[in-house]
């Protein structure tokens, strides 16, 4: 479980989030979603230290993030594995380095068991024997999946994805949510999920954030999300012409 | 930043890799252009100092002196880091500042790695040990390159150009030249690495970063050769 506690972060003056509190649950999928500037990236940044925020406390199973020291967070962020929305995959390692790089760097597994704890992540993720291809070689949905793999190699208790289908066709955008949801619950982690892809949140959307001009404007599931009548939810959801055809089938249906 | 980049590394073995990678890199690459830049530095020393040698009251063996004593005090440590600064310099901007704007900077931290520490300390400790053996490579060429210009241009003999060679060498003026080298090439890899590491935005900002980082190399060369050579050499 990790708990966000009164955060708040500016830059240069500008108020970019205005005391977030809420609470990621274990085992579950926790997606925070929002506009595109209202600050949702900020705030995972936040929570995994990439960013400093100004006050308030991020709590990873009661251990205070914020008021650790640099080798205290090395530590915790070893318990983390994040899916970066270009995949952030190292260019000059292969696929099987790139998997293998946390394994090489904080255990001392031996070659061989490196290559075979690479391989299982790699089959889990449907890339059996693509090992020796550079990111370079590979497509937009494959560096996604390469990204989930080396996420999931350290075995973390949390899983970090910022916005995981970006740049993806629909039908690859479902199988990636489809793989985030089997390792969630494979390995009973606490995932949060930065998107504004609405497919996403109908599709795996245990616990969903709202962020709103740097607030948590509202917190619910993906059942409850459609049929709320919070007027700026309903701007996010329905903003496009197919939802909104969604919503006045739904409407005519009850009348 | 240089506290957190000589921490004591997570795995030395992996360090111990990445120091050879960026050996190949950093040095083995660069000798192509050094060898070139020396050879024909040395070259035009020799000739421009043979033109204007019209006194009679000078000695024939002058030509080799200066080409030994300005090669060995200012040539090579200095202007081939100014090269330096422009090759490696950049190279290092640009590739640092990539995995930044490509957050593979931020991937390396989630992991709980020390990013400086990783990225930065290789190519330092690389260019602290190889950069020395450069220049002694960049003398040596230099003052052949000298040799063979005048060999060809029939300006002198082997013996009289070999002799100025010798001439009142002091073999301080190769520390003073080695330590000049030491602190240029810690200034070049830290300075770029910091323009590299800290940029933000898109890959202008990385070409931004990278010529910042080469201009900012060569001014500190400047200045610190400055005052390495009150400090050395009065």
């Amino acid at each position: 479980m990790i708990e966000v506690r009164n955060i708040n972060k500016s830059f240069t003056g500008t108020k970019v989030l205005l005391d977030i509190s809420t609470i990621f649950e274990k085992g579950k999928i926790n997606l925070i979603i929002g506009q595109s500037g209202h600050g949702k990236s900020v705030l995972a940044k936040c929570m995994v230290g990439l960013h400093e925020a100004d006050s308030g406390h991020v709590i990873y199973d009661g251990r205070d993030f914020t008021t650790m020291s640099r080798i205290e967070r090395s530590q915790v962020r070893k318990e983390i594995g994040m899916l970066f929305q270009g995949a952030a995959l190292f260019d000059s390692l292969n696929v099987e380095e790139n998997v293998g790089f946390p394994l090489v760097m904080f255990t001392n597994l031996s070659k061989k068991e490196i290559r075979k704890r690479v391989d299982f992540c790699l089959e889990r993720v449907d890339l059996s024997g693509k090992n020796s291809l550079l990111p370079s070689e590979c497509s937009g949905g494959m560096q996604k999946r390469i990204g989930i793999a080396r996420a999931i190699s350290m075995n973390p208790k949390y899983l970090f994805c910022d916005e995981p289908n970006s740049g993806l066709d629909p039908k690859t955008a479902i199988r990636i949510d489809g793989l985030i949801q089997d390792i969630t619950r494979e390995y009973d982690m606490t995932t949060v999920v930065i998107t504004h892809d609405m497919n996403s949140v109908i599709e795996i959307g245990e616990n969903v954030i709202f962020i709103h001009e740097g607030q948590k404007w509202w917190q619910g599931d993906r059942k409850s999300i459609i049929t709320t009548k919070n007027p700026e939810i309903s701007s996010f959801v329905y903003a496009s012409e197919f939802m909104k055809e969604i919503r006045q089938n739904i409407q005519n249906a009850r009348s | 930043m240089l506290k957190v980049i000589f921490t004591v590394p997570e795995k030395w073995s992996i360090i111990w890799n990445r120091i050879m990678t960026e050996l190949q890199i950093i040095g083995i690459n660069s000798i192509p252009i050094v060898a070139l830049m020396s050879a024909f530095m040395g070259g035009v020393i020799a000739l421009q100092t043979a033109s204007n040698m019209t006194t009679p009251l000078l000695p024939d063996y002058t030509v080799g002196y200066i080409t030994q004593s300005s090669t060995i005090l200012e040539f090579s440590p200095t202007i081939i880091s100014l090269i330096l600064a422009g090759k490696v310099g950049s190279n290092i901007a640009s590739e640092i500042g990539t995995m930044r704007v490509t957050e593979q900077i931020d991937a390396l931290e989630i992991m709980g790695v020390n990013s400086l520490n990783f990225l930065v300390l290789p190519k330092i400790i690389s260019a602290v040990l190889f950069f020395p053996i450069l220049v002694i490579f960049s003398m040596a060429l230099s003052m052949l390159g000298g040799w063979l210009a005048l060999m060809v241009s029939d300006l002198t003999t082997t013996e009289t150009y070999v002799l100025g060679i010798r001439s009142f060498f002091n073999p301080f003026h190769i520390t003073y030249a080695l330590i000049k080298t030491v602190c240029f090439g810690f200034l070049i890899v830290s300075i770029s690495s910091y323009y590299g590491y800290y940029v933000k935005g898109g890959s202008l900002d990385v070409g931004k970063a990278s010529t910042q980082a080469v201009v900012s190399s060569s001014v500190a060369i400047l200045i610190s050769n400055f005052i390495l050579t009150q400090m050395l050499l009065l």
